[in-house]
């Protein structure tokens, strides 16, 4: 009776457990007909399975893990097993280490694996750990190859598993996809363009105090432009890396708000000028917020980790690309019409007022999330 | 020059400190890379009870102890791995031609665990089909069903419980339900009434659990405080009663308790996150540490699949990464699975703090629909409303 209580009365607390469950990490990186393989499985799992803990102690040293060793791979192993087609891949242990993962240490197992002879065509994976003890267990696979990598959460107990593997075409494909998603992205993100027109419209003019000039060459007027899009990529590279690698974070709100503002001071930067000779620095220290702005894009694509360097040059190169097209376009004809009397008046200062209070309208929406009706 | 030095800067601002950690050797034998969870003669019954059964792999009333003494750590330490293991020695007994309502009940238990109800309440059915005198499935059955937000279909379930079995634990039941649908205040008093201070300390820790979150949703502060304490007073371990606990000081705004009372308590999500919280308004270092380990088992169990912490998880992105829009998303998605007090506010802080006041709307309906009577949530009604 008293056992029946103690059932009874917790299933009330219907709390979800709070621990992780069992998860076994194994990554395979395919290179032609060889796998390389790390599979990492907590010694938790491994001790409630063949028993790791010699002396009782409810603690596992490495001594006692070492000792295990011939065991615990051969325990493993008879439950994960790699086939090419139909042809079982050999495999050949070469390192037991010791990781820890967010619920414990795990042990760590380096292999290789050699199939046919020909380059892995289509990848079987059978996976059976822990099938009759924990069905709950799940084996988590990071399949990489050529720079890209797919995950797949493997089920004890269920049939095995087959995995495509493509030859190197598909991550040119890939990359051709990130470059048109950097182009499009250029034409589309509006504030960006923006920015970029309002760095440009001045470059075809000098400032002599106290107006704008037509430029005495066109000669001087690509440098200028040479100078404003180079500082303008070179920022927004190095943040866009840096955010997509992980290692500086901004939240998105104050990040579109500062390139409203950053539209908005370039362009009032036409109308009173600042900084003239200096866009470029300008165009550098903007662009540098303009990077984490991108960034959000591919943040937003759920990148796998080993695709991320591939997919961050080709969206990278994609806004480059988008950019060079706006700037062949955009430099010609400004050139053209800065020689007439009404480039400053009309283009110039119009066009600034205009960006500007456009980009003021962005700033309010932005950063005080008011929806403005225009 | 002055773009080099812009470069530079640039170049130190961007060096973060996050390292991933790599595999390594231990350097020594004697070095100790795991603790066991389980207390060491609790695990020993567990091993002789496995062995035994390795044995005499046809003993069905061992097959059942086993799995329940899995249950039983699986819900003491707050850990699946547990319930696994139970699963695995029920799963002979569940495949014909076995018709077993223990085993069934056992099971469903289990699913309740996953937060897969629907198959929890098959497993029940068919084992109340095969003996509608288990007082622990009718029971599990009316938890459910309360966590579903269906109190009539709970009510009717106590009352099967109250037909097979006197136990107090019947009252317990008829009142929880009926606590949420309207008569919170008289059930309360009828509870205060039946209580003891005598009996079986876990079933004492429930019921002080029980009649403290009452006293809290009648806002009946210091009540609640001692049903609390009554409660922590039985030592017996429990996730859910710690949990309660730290919200109910998370709201009195008592973060250094809170502290106090999980300090060492970062492997139970649940808990780790009330920590986290209570850290974050005490600004300590702990903070950062902590809001990253929760972060990463958030991406852990994403990578499982697993979904079952969504209004947890809704909790975290509302107050530590104040991402409002998150919130909303997941607490919305939690409130499709479950309906408790907890998850109804939740969603209502991420509706208003989106400012999508709107999307509460499924809670506003239901609280309509239950009456459900809950101090908490009264002022988040009000402003959603408005």
């Amino acid at each position: 009776m008293k056992r029946l209580f103690c059932l009874l009365l917790y299933v009330w607390c219907s709390i979800a457990s709070a621990h992780k469950p069992s998860d076994s990490y194994l990554t395979l990186t395919i290179d032609s007909n060889r796998v390389s393989g790390r599979w990492d499985i907590a010694l938790r799992d491994l001790d409630f399975a063949i028993g790791l803990d010699n002396n009782g102690d409810s603690a596992i040293t490495w001594g006692e893990l070492r000792s295990k060793a011939a065991e615990l791979s051969q325990y493993a192993f008879s439950r994960l097993k790699l086939n090419d087609a139909n042809t079982a891949c050999s495999h050949r242990e070469t390192n037991l280490m010791i990781d820890e993962h967010t619920d414990g240490k795990y042990v760590v197992l380096i292999f290789e694996s050699d199939c046919s002879l020909a380059p892995i065509g289509k990848l079987g994976v059978d996976y059976r750990l822990f099938a009759k003890l924990d069905p709950q267990h799940r084996g988590l696979l990071k399949l990489n190859q050529n720079n890209i990598s797919k995950t797949a959460v493997l089920v004890p107990g269920e049939a095995a598993r087959i995995f495509e593997i493509s030859s190197g075409k598909q991550s040119g494909a890939e990359l051709l996809d990130f470059i048109s998603e950097g182009v499009r992205h250029i034409w589309i993100g509006f504030d960006h363009i923006l920015f970029l027109f309002s760095l440009l419209i001045p470059s075809v003019m000098v400032y002599q105090w106290p107006r704008w000039r037509p430029a005495p060459s066109f000669k001087d007027a690509l440098r200028d432009v040479v100078n404003v899009v180079t500082a303008f990529t070179l920022a927004h590279s190095i943040t866009l890396s840096a955010a997509v690698l992980g290692y500086v974070e901004l939240p998105s709100r104050w990040v579109e708000s500062v390139i409203a503002v950053s539209v908005v001071l370039a362009a009032l930067n036409n109308l009173i000028p600042l900084f003239t000779a200096k866009r470029a620095l300008l165009a550098f220290a903007f662009g540098l917020i303009h990077g984490f702005g991108f960034a959000g894009v591919l943040a937003g694509l759920d990148l796998e980790d080993h695709s991320k360097l591939w997919s961050l040059l080709g969206f990278n190169l994609g806004v480059e690309i988008g950019q060079i097209a706006l700037v062949l376009v955009f430099l010609p004809i400004a050139y053209k019409l800065s020689r007439y009397r009404f480039y400053q008046a009309v283009v110039l200062k119009s066009c600034s007022i205009g960006i500007a209070g456009l980009a003021c309208v962005w700033v309010l929406e932005r950063a005080f999330e008011i929806s403005v009706r225009i | 020059m002055k773009m080099m030095m812009l470069l530079i800067i640039t170049g130190l601002i961007l060096q973060s400190p996050c390292a991933r950690t790599e595999p390594y050797t231990p350097a020594s034998d004697t070095e100790i890379l795991e603790r066991l969870p389980v207390a060491a003669h609790g695990k020993q019954t567990l091993q002789e009870l496995r062995s035994k059964l390795t044995r005499q792999p046809d003993d069905y009333r061992l097959a059942l102890n086993l799995a329940r003494a899995y249950i039983t750590s699986g819900r003491t330490y707050s850990d699946p791995r547990f319930y696994g293991y139970a699963e695995a020695v029920l799963t002979p007994w569940l495949t014909r031609p076995y018709n077993r309502p223990d085993a069934l009940v056992l099971r469903a238990t289990i699913l309740q665990n996953r937060h897969d109800f629907q198959a929890a309440l098959a497993d029940l059915n068919s084992a109340l089909k095969l003996n509608p005198r288990l007082p622990q499935a009718w029971l599990t059955q009316a938890a459910i069903y309360e966590v579903q937000g269906d109190y009539p279909a709970a009510l009717r379930s106590c009352m099967a419980l109250a037909r097979y079995s006197a136990s107090s634990s019947a009252a317990a039941c008829i009142h929880s339900s009926l606590s949420l649908s309207g008569q919170a205040q008289s059930s309360y008093q009828q509870l205060t009434a039946i209580v003891s201070d005598q009996g079986n300390p876990e079933e004492l820790t429930w019921t002080y659990t029980l009649l403290a979150e009452l006293a809290e949703r009648l806002s009946l502060e210091q009540d609640a405080e001692s049903w609390y304490r009554k409660a922590l007073g039985q030592q017996q371990r429990s996730v859910y009663l710690l949990t309660s606990y730290a919200d109910f000081l998370l709201d009195r705004n008592r973060c250094g308790e809170v502290v106090e009372l999980l300090a060492k308590e970062s492997q139970a999500d649940a808990l780790l996150l009330r920590l986290t919280l209570a850290e974050q308004r005490l600004r300590l270092k702990s903070f950062n540490g902590h809001r990253d380990l929760i972060q990463d088992r958030i991406a852990a169990a994403k990578a499982r699949g697993d979904t079952v912490h969504q209004g947890d998880e809704a909790r975290f992105n509302l107050y530590v990464l104040n991402n409002a829009q998150t919130a909303l998303e997941l607490a919305a998605r939690n409130w499709l699975v479950q309906k408790e007090p907890r998850d109804a506010r939740i969603l209502l802080e991420a509706a208003l703090a989106a400012k999508q006041p709107e999307a509460a709307l499924p809670v506003i309906r239901f609280i309509e629909q239950t009456r459900l009577e809950d101090a908490r949530l009264s002022p988040l009604l009000q402003t959603a409303r408005g």
